[in-house]
């Protein structure tokens, strides 16, 4: 038998930070708006222009750095990235390469293979890039400034990734750290979490990595296990043909799920870095330090001990809520509302979570007012309407955010417990149904059933069960 | 002249720099770069060991600015100069991917 | 009869708060004065007549109103052109940016304006501030008012000349190795580099941004101290900039030199210096000794490793800076073109002029894998060395005194054929700006070919007031002895007299 190769692979991983303004300048970071809406003189490059750095950007490249057992370089540097492409409006990024803000860090990562360390080589904060589209019509391209000069962090792993379920491992894992500290919101559809797959086979054994390829565009979890896969057998085909692998940056297309060579003969790929003249150091002395370690809030791990605590959550429900921050503020802020935390629990992990992957959504994307669905729990609890009204609503609250209380007045969904109305009402079914009532007689229990789900019917849901229980058995007792 | 810079290095810068020389220009900037190296290397007269580098010439530290939007949408002006443009944005010739 | 345009820029605005003189008839001299000698001098690239003659009319509102207090409100300003200013063409003396015209300010520029200055136009330099002679701008060279078959100097020679001629009562230009102060010294006038992070450079074009510092050019010193009053300021656009206390400079106007101790470099007075005017700087040494300063000479080393440390340093930031001149935003683009790459390249090449086009090449050289360490660190580690000789120095020594170029100025046509021997025209200069201190030129004589001698003071960091307080001693010693340049008309250049009378 032919001897096993196996995949190395190192990520780079890109994080836009969730400040209000610009790495360099005091323009928005909203996402979309019409293109260079958000744009001023230092992020399109004007010249005389100078960059001034948002601190805002530090606190949270330290905070990060913090939360991945990062080393910090209390003294550190920006560097100028020289290379020419016009969705770089100076032709050089502000970036850090000889004095990151931090260094060698390390998050632990579980998979059906047990726990394991990844090591982080660096982090360091650079500005992102303006964003190109593609005019078919006149065969050119269009350039936007609005997301130049938004913060970023680059985190770099070290090569210690063997699958692609580690890969999402490591990167659910930053994202869970990254959307607790509040660094940013991780999206990676909107790109504001990229990661680049550095990817090198060798043989099981051998003790030198093999050349690696870098691949980009990789906008989902989906995508980066598929172009694992695709790049892992490509290169393991190359070295079985006895042939070399390039080292080369490649882009992946999710579509055509392969990649090609992004290789030019005007990329050098010499970037000439040198400090940034325009930018002084950053010092990060002993008390900023101590102050961001104060500041760090609870992270995932705490919070899923305290949930189990304090709520007295059984584990499974405690993962999934914590699984995403997002999920857990909606779960803190709506007991806080309502009390019953396990009752809280059941809507998000059911209801919520069913809702959510109806439409094909992320728990981040949930955006319902954690007040609307503890006034509906109450309602519930108060007996104003009943479960099956309860869960028709919370579908709306899902959608569109409704005020539960007033949507149950409006339509008229209060239950209906009035036993005049209601013995009416089943006395009509009484009526036309006569057999019902010949078969309960001769004992059949199913006949009330039936009766009752009649009159649940006619009520449109809205009656409460018990009662109606209880009068179905009274009338045909009589 | 000590510093000889070959057609291949010319080539190379000019690729880095965006710049295309003329078969004139390139021999003028051959000449020229190597007797600028060669002045340059002067500077390896001197003993710099355990020198730090000085990017800054003033020890300062730490000038930020506070994370509070101050522009508002400024397209006009920042498109005022573009050479080419179209539907708010600059035009430029296709990029490949 | 003394002209308007012989008024110094603070004795106009003295005249122009006590209503003698209006301030649009102080605009219209220049105007006039442009009009008359700009084809032979060429010192401006761009007037706007209409916007000088507004501006100089909502100027004169504002006095009247009592609504400026500034000494030099209503006085008449050339601004080089590598700083930006809203709605004028900003070139940089280049093709690349021939039709750009900024949407917003720079920092000095607009401090200017709101003390009430009136800008009669952008000032010609050499192209993108490389060079010193004036000769590498793309708008035609600008000539020496005291010999027009002499260069200006540069790369602020058009800011210069134009002071020399009475064509703007004082201009700003930049220095980066020296092209405040040469200049100045070619044509008679008085220039201060500030101290590095004094002025605000946003706004400022930049050429080498760990180097570059706007700064004042004028009739005289009282005049360059009160107008850095105006331009000095922390301001937060510029990480670079330098929060200071004392940024009154004019109270270093006095006519006191006893007990400064000023020390003249060896190293300045070696190889390469005209004798004429080693003469002129050491007789104007004389002058501090006779009026108490304590004047010694001494080695201030490394003087030979600034210019090539200077080179590799401006070169390659040079080289990152222009990467965006582009064709994409701004600027030139070319007409033809396949693709993105040849658009770049054929923009740049067709956009920028030879000096340009040979210190990016250097300074990407400089920068590019494998050359980094031996090339730009080595030139870092040079200029900590260089600044260290001056810390050194300036613990015995409140100035330091030397001339402020090898020679007096060249004809025009013999730097640019030499470009290494031009370099060498800024030794005196350029290790001023890697040390980032302050320095001046205050005229100091001329040769026999007539042409002006300058001397250089050099102060160290932030103590712009021991310049400016021994460049005025000097200036109150000569006005005593012989007339100041522009002052008096037997100094003024016999071609370009004229102007209106008052």
């Amino acid at each position: 038998m032919s001897r096993q190769y196996e995949t190395i692979i190192g990520l780079e991983v890109h994080v836009e930070l969730a400040t209000k303004t610009k790495i360099f300048c005091g323009c928005s970071t909203g996402f979309g708006g019409a293109p260079n809406t958000h744009t001023c003189p230092v992020c399109t490059g004007m010249p005389g222009s100078l960059p001034v750095l948002n601190r805002q950007v530090v606190e949270y490249a330290l905070a990060v750095g913090l939360a991945t057992n990062c080393s910090i370089n209390q003294y550190c540097k920006f560097d100028r990235k020289n290379y020419f492409y016009p969705d770089n409006p100076q032709n050089y990024q502000i970036s850090q390469l000889y004095l990151p803000i931090c260094h060698d860090g390390w998050v632990e990562i579980e998979t059906e293979a047990g726990k394991k360390k990844i090591h982080i080589h660096e982090i360091h904060m650079e500005e992102d890039a303006g964003k190109l589209m593609h005019d078919e019509w006149e065969d050119c391209s269009l350039v936007d400034y609005n997301r130049s000069g938004i913060p970023l962090i680059e985190i770099v792993s070290e090569p210690d990734m063997r699958s692609a379920d580690e890969v999402i491992a490591y990167l659910e894992k930053l994202r869970l750290i990254i959307q607790y500290l509040g660094a940013s919101d991780c999206k990676l559809q909107e790109g504001s979490m990229r990661a680049d797959v550095n990817l090198s086979v060798r043989l099981v054994g051998d003790k030198e990595l093999g050349t690696r390829t870098e691949m980009k565009n990789l906008n989902s979890f989906k995508a980066i296990a598929r172009a694992i896969e695709g790049e892992k057998d490509r290169q393991i085909e190359i070295l079985k043909d006895g042939k070399k692998v390039v080292q080369e940056t490649r882009r992946w297309d999710d579509n055509k799920e392969s990649s090609h060579a992004m290789r030019s003969k005007e990329d050098a790929q010499d970037y000439r870095y040198f400090p940034d003249p325009d930018l002084p150091p950053v010092r990060i002395d002993d008390a900023w330090l101590a102050r961001v370690k104060a500041m760090q809030p609870e992270l995932q791990e705490e919070k899923l001990k305290r949930y189990e605590r304090e709520y007295q959550l059984p584990l499974y429900d405690a993962r999934i809520l914590t699984g995403s921050k997002h999920l857990a503020d909606i779960f803190e802020e709506t007991v806080s509302f309502c009390g019953k935390p396990k009752e809280v629990s059941n809507w998000l992990m059911t209801d919520a979570m069913r809702l959510l992957k109806e439409h094909e959504k992320e728990p981040e994307e949930l955006s319902f007012s954690p007040k609307n669905l503890a006034k509906l729990i109450r309602l519930l609890e108060e007996n104003v309407i009943n479960r099956t009204v309860a869960k028709n609503i919370f579908e709306v609250i899902f959608a569109e955010d409704i005020d539960p209380e007033k949507y149950v007045e409006e339509k008229g969904l209060r239950v209906v417990s009035d036993e005049v109305a209601l013995r009416e009402v089943i006395g009509e079914i009484l009526k036309k149904n006569p057999q019902s009532v010949v078969d309960y007689r001769a004992g059949k229990q199913k006949a009330m059933g039936f009766v009752v789900g009649q009159t649940m019917r006619a009520m449109k849901g809205k009656a409460d069960p018990a009662v109606v229980n209880e009068l179905v058995r009274e009338l045909l007792d009589k | 002249m000590a510093n000889i810079i070959s057609d291949e290095t010319i080539e190379y810068v000019g690729i880095l720099a965006k710049l295309k020389l003329t078969k004139e220009e390139q021999e003028a900037a051959k000449k020229d770069m190597g007797r600028m190296l060669d002045y340059i290397d002067k500077l390896n007269e001197l003993n710099t060991d355990g020198v730090e580098p000085m990017s800054h010439v003033f020890p300062v530290n730490n000038v930020f600015r506070e994370d509070v939007v101050i522009h508002g949408n400024d397209r006009e002006n920042i498109l005022k100069n573009a050479p080419e443009k179209k539907d708010g944005a600059f035009k430029v010739p296709k990029t490949v991917e | 009869m003394k002209s308007i345009l012989d008024l110094t820029a603070l004795e106009l605005g003295s005249k122009i708060k006590k209503r003698e003189i209006g301030v649009i008839e102080a605009a219209k001299a220049s105007l006039a004065r442009m009009e008359a000698l700009e084809p032979k001098l060429n010192c401006y690239v761009t007037v706007d007549e209409r916007l000088t003659l507004a501006q100089a009319e909502k100027v004169q509102r504002q006095i009247d109103k009592g609504e400026l207090r500034s000494p030099l409100a209503g006085v008449p300003v050339a601004i080089k052109d590598n700083l930006c200013m809203e709605g004028m063409p900003t070139t940089c003396s280049s093709h690349i940016l021939e039709n750009f015209v900024p949407t917003y300010t720079a920092e000095a520029v607009k401090r200017l304006l709101d003390a009430g200055a009136v800008v009669l136009g952008k000032t010609n330099m050499d192209e993108f501030a490389m060079g010193s002679t004036t000769e590498t701008s793309a708008f035609g060279v600008t000539k020496n008012p005291w010999n027009p078959e002499h260069v200006p100097g540069g790369s602020s020679g058009g800011s210069c000349a134009a002071v020399a001629a009475n064509e703007c009562f004082y201009a700003l230009g930049s220095d980066t190795g020296g092209s405040i102060r040469q200049p100045s010294s070619y044509c008679g006038v008085t220039g201060i580099k500030p101290t590095y992070g004094t002025v605000s450079r946003y706004g400022l074009i930049a050429y080498g941004s760990s180097l570059d510092q706007i700064g004042p050019v004028g009739k005289n010193v009282e005049d360059c101290a009160a107008v850095l009053e105006l331009i000095a300021s922390y301001d937060q656009k510029d990480s670079t900039s330098i929060r200071q206390r004392d940024l009154d400079f004019t109270s270093g106007l006095r006519d006191d030199v006893e007990k400064m101790r000023i020390g003249i470099p060896r190293d300045y007075f070696g190889e390469g210096l005209d004798k004429e005017v080693k003469a002129a700087v050491l007789k104007a040494a004389e002058v501090f000794r006779e009026k108490g300063a304590l004047v010694e000479e001494f080695d201030l080393s490394l003087v030979e490793y600034a210019i090539p440390a200077y080179y590799v340093i401006a070169s390659a930031e040079a080289s990152s800076n222009l990467s965006r001149f582009d064709g994409v935003k701004y600027g030139f683009r070319t007409k033809m073109y396949e693709g993105l790459h040849d658009m770049y390249k054929k923009s740049r090449s067709e956009g920028f002029g030879p000096e340009v086009k040979r210190r990016i090449m250097l300074g990407s050289f400089v920068l590019s894998s494998g050359y980094y360490d031996a090339y730009y660190l080595k030139a870092l580690r040079t200029k900590a060395l260089i600044k260290k000789a001056f810390d050194k120095a300036f613990l015995r020594y409140d100035v330091i005194l030397g001339p402020t170029a090898p020679s007096t100025a060249p004809k025009l046509g013999e730097s640019l054929s030499d470009p290494l021997k031009m370099y060498l025209g800024d030794i005196y200069t350029i290790s001023v700006n890697l040390a980032g201190l302050p320095g001046m030129s205050v005229p100091c004589g001329r040769d026999s070919k007539g042409l002006p001698i300058g001397l250089q003071l050099i102060g160290d960091c932030f103590k712009e007031k021991h310049i400016i307080r021994a460049g005025y001693a000097y200036e109150c010693s000569r006005s005593s002895e012989q007339p100041v340049l522009a002052g008096e008309n037997e100094d003024i250049p016999q071609r370009i007299q004229g102007g209106a009378g008052i």
